[in-house]
């Protein structure tokens, strides 16, 4: 049993559906993620990753349930739970007309930061993302990976004690997931709690120490990953996740 | 919150100079739509008063009917008149318009001075007897005189060619009322009319004083540019939606809205800034529209814009259409699921209400269920509103009733926006 003071996410008796759609897509979902943990949430597609992200994010409202980020309930949705939180979408959710400087100022400020702490913050983000060289320049022309770690350091400028990220690493080169996993590890040593998706199940590996595996709307199973691998006897998440979620195609639509 | 508004309204700035279409839309546009549809009007004034339309005539009648037909056309002073020969067959005579580049020609029947002279007999008796004096005899009703024969060229708008036909017909007059004149003067004295008297009877008409009517008492005559400066000034404003409606959509498919709603911030501050931003774009578009009519357009002969007396009127005047210009955009682009979807209901949706607001047609031509649909057109109210200042010499107070409407409006629009947002889990 873990108290309360020690969770960092809460999530009990979560039931929702999107309006307009009959299906139900979570009934009863009870998830706890600890403070300081890397968490990976997995499952096939459509199995309800990016929607409960959503509704740990505050951006849908749960039907029924509640949702506890640090103690604070998601649904009042006022601005200590969003300075809190720091979320890494998985399309590039700013402004390509403008350069990384641009973004973090104006970004920074939304997140509630001062003219100073923007400015500090935005320096040492450039320096460890290795964008200082085209601060400058219009993020439209950054090539795929490049624009991955605008859209990483658009999420942490505001040091959140949660960081959500969906698929932070999709279409980029190694050199590029290599240093965004370090830097990943790197907040996490600093005390910010992971919450991760991701379809890259080897990369996944090495990041996460919690797993929960979700299908149709339903946790799996949630445990160390060591436990998973050696509960069900697999050698890596990736089969485990196929031994558990099975090897048909999902259509997502 | 200053920081943070101050903060939106830079990246406003920023995306908004990096769009170059939407600026070219904004700005460009506009200007090339002011400067032409000021020179066509003005063409078309001085194709009126200064250049003359050219008439062709071709005078079938051998009377002396006839050619004073002629010259009560040459003395309307709207036409400059070429004489065809007489048996000009109506072929020729439409090749003859082409070659001379006339947009109209008249053919006065062979019978005209007979018909004018029998018609002036008659009324002349009627007279006669109505007067309880003695007439040769009362001839019964002669009927009209054979009419005149009118062919124009389509182009010619019907304003125009109503015009003309009140022009013809105000000649056809004074040389029937000269004959029924002279007429009834031989039946009375047995002796012609005095020529100085028959001058004096037709041609002493009362002058008329052409006089605008103005609050401020001016009495400055409206040119093209006093009309079109404004009009089109409010329809560059509404163009604003090529690129904030756009900006909308964009910020909703980039997903740029997802993340700004996980921020600690409220998105009022997102559309607080974007209509701050963007009100100050269409006063900037109605500063550059207004300087090329002051200046700019004398230096392509073309009549300057007077700026109305008050001034401080025109910025509020122009600050209002400008945020309600902004609200329409945002609303649209709140609603629009695609860049394409906003551009063209957008675009679509501005030329329509240009139409119905009175800015392409006068809304006093308009018939009345389209004079009562025009008060829907937010373009309307700013029209009526800068009308006021730039034609009838009006102060601001003088048009606040047309600035009621346009901000009723606006509250309507920016609360149909709110709803918008909040349907689409946006705020």
């Amino acid at each position: 049993m873990v108290a309360d003071s020690e969770l960092a996410v809460n999530i009990e008796n979560l039931g929702f559906h999107y309006p307009g759609n009959d299906g139900v897509i979570f009934s009863g979902l009870n998830l706890k993620v600890r403070k300081g943990e890397r968490f990976g949430l997995f499952g096939p597609n459509g199995a309800g990753k990016t929607t409960l992200l959503s509704l740990i994010t505050g951006l849908l409202s749960a039907d029924s349930g509640t949702i506890t980020l640090l103690g604070n309930d998601v649904r009042k949705k006022n601005n200590d739970v969003n300075k809190m939180i720091g979320f890494v979408p998985q399309d590039f959710s700013y402004y390509q007309e403008l350069s990384p400087v641009e973004n973090l100022e104006f970004f920074g400020a939304w997140s509630g930061l001062s003219k100073q702490q923007i400015r500090t913050r935005t320096d040492e983000l450039l320096d460890i993302l290795g964008l200082q060289n085209v601060r400058n320049k219009q993020v439209d022309k950054f090539s795929g990976g490049m624009k991955r770690r605008v859209n990483l350091a658009i999420g942490v400028i505001h040091n959140p004690a949660i960081l959500i990220l969906d698929e932070p690493t999709v279409g980029v080169d190694v050199q590029t997931r290599h240093a965004i996993i370090n830097y990943l590890m790197e907040l996490n040593k600093n005390g910010t709690t992971l919450i991760y998706t991701s379809h890259q199940l080897s990369e996944a590996e090495g990041l996460c120490e919690q797993v929960a595996l979700i299908d149709v709307g339903r946790i799996i199973t949630q445990d160390s990953l060591t436990n998973l691998l050696k509960e069900h006897k697999q050698e890596s998440l990736e089969e485990l996740f196929l031994n558990l979620t099975g090897k048909e195609y999902r259509n997502d639509i | 919150m200053i920081f943070k508004l101050w903060a939106t309204i830079k990246k406003d700035c920023r995306v908004l100079i990096r769009d170059g279409i939407g600026l070219s839309l904004m700005f460009i546009m506009p200007i090339v739509l002011v400067v032409v549809v000021t020179d066509i009007q003005n063409s078309t004034f001085q194709l009126i008063n200064k250049n003359k339309m050219a008439i062709l005539v071709c005078n079938r009648d051998t009377g002396e009917s006839g050619k004073q037909l002629i010259d009560a056309i040459n003395k309307i002073g709207l036409f400059k008149v070429y004489n065809l020969p007489k048996r000009q067959d109506v072929k020729t005579i439409v090749d003859s318009m082409k070659e001379k580049d006339a947009l109209l020609s008249v053919i006065i029947p062979g019978d005209f001075t007979r018909r004018v002279k029998a018609k002036a007999k008659s009324v002349s008796n009627k007279a006669m007897v109505s007067f309880g004096l003695q007439a040769d005899s009362v001839q019964k009703y002669v009927g009209d005189v054979s009419p005149l024969t009118l062919y124009y060229n389509p182009v010619i708008q019907q304003q125009l060619r109503f015009s003309v036909k009140g022009g013809l017909q105000s000649a056809l007059q004074i040389v029937e009322s000269r004959e029924t004149l002279r007429t009834l003067y031989f039946a009375i004295n047995e002796k012609p009319l005095p020529e100085k008297l028959e001058n004096e009877m037709l041609s002493n008409k009362a002058a008329i004083n052409e006089i605008p009517v103005s609050k401020n008492g001016t009495l400055r005559a409206p040119n093209a540019a006093q009309h079109n400066v404004p009009a089109w000034t409010i329809f560059a404003m509404f163009f604003v939606i090529m690129s904030l409606g756009g900006s909308v959509v964009r910020e909703k498919v980039s997903g740029s809205f997802v993340r700004l709603k996980t921020l600690p911030t409220s998105y009022a501050v997102g559309l607080l800034s974007k209509q701050i931003t963007y009100v100050a774009v269409t006063v900037i578009q109605a500063v550059v529209i207004f300087a090329l009519g002051i200046w700019g357009f004398p230096l392509m002969g073309l009549p300057g814009l007077n700026i109305p007396l008050d001034v401080f009127g025109l910025l509020v005047v122009t600050v209002i259409c400008g945020w309600c210009a902004v609200s329409y955009a945002i609303c649209v682009g709140v609603f629009a699921e695609s860049h394409q979807q906003s551009n063209g209901f957008g675009a679509i949706s501005i030329v329509i209400l240009a139409a119905i607001g009175g800015l392409m047609v006068p809304s006093f031509a308009m018939d009345t269920s389209l004079k009562a649909v025009a008060n829907l057109s937010p373009m309307h109210w700013c029209l009526q509103a800068y009308y006021g200042l730039f034609l009838e010499g009006s102060k601001l107070t003088d048009v606040m009733e047309y600035l009621i409407p346009l901000v009723l409006i606006t509250l309507v629009l920016q609360l149909i926006t709110f709803l918008g947002l909040k349907q689409k889990n946006l705020i």
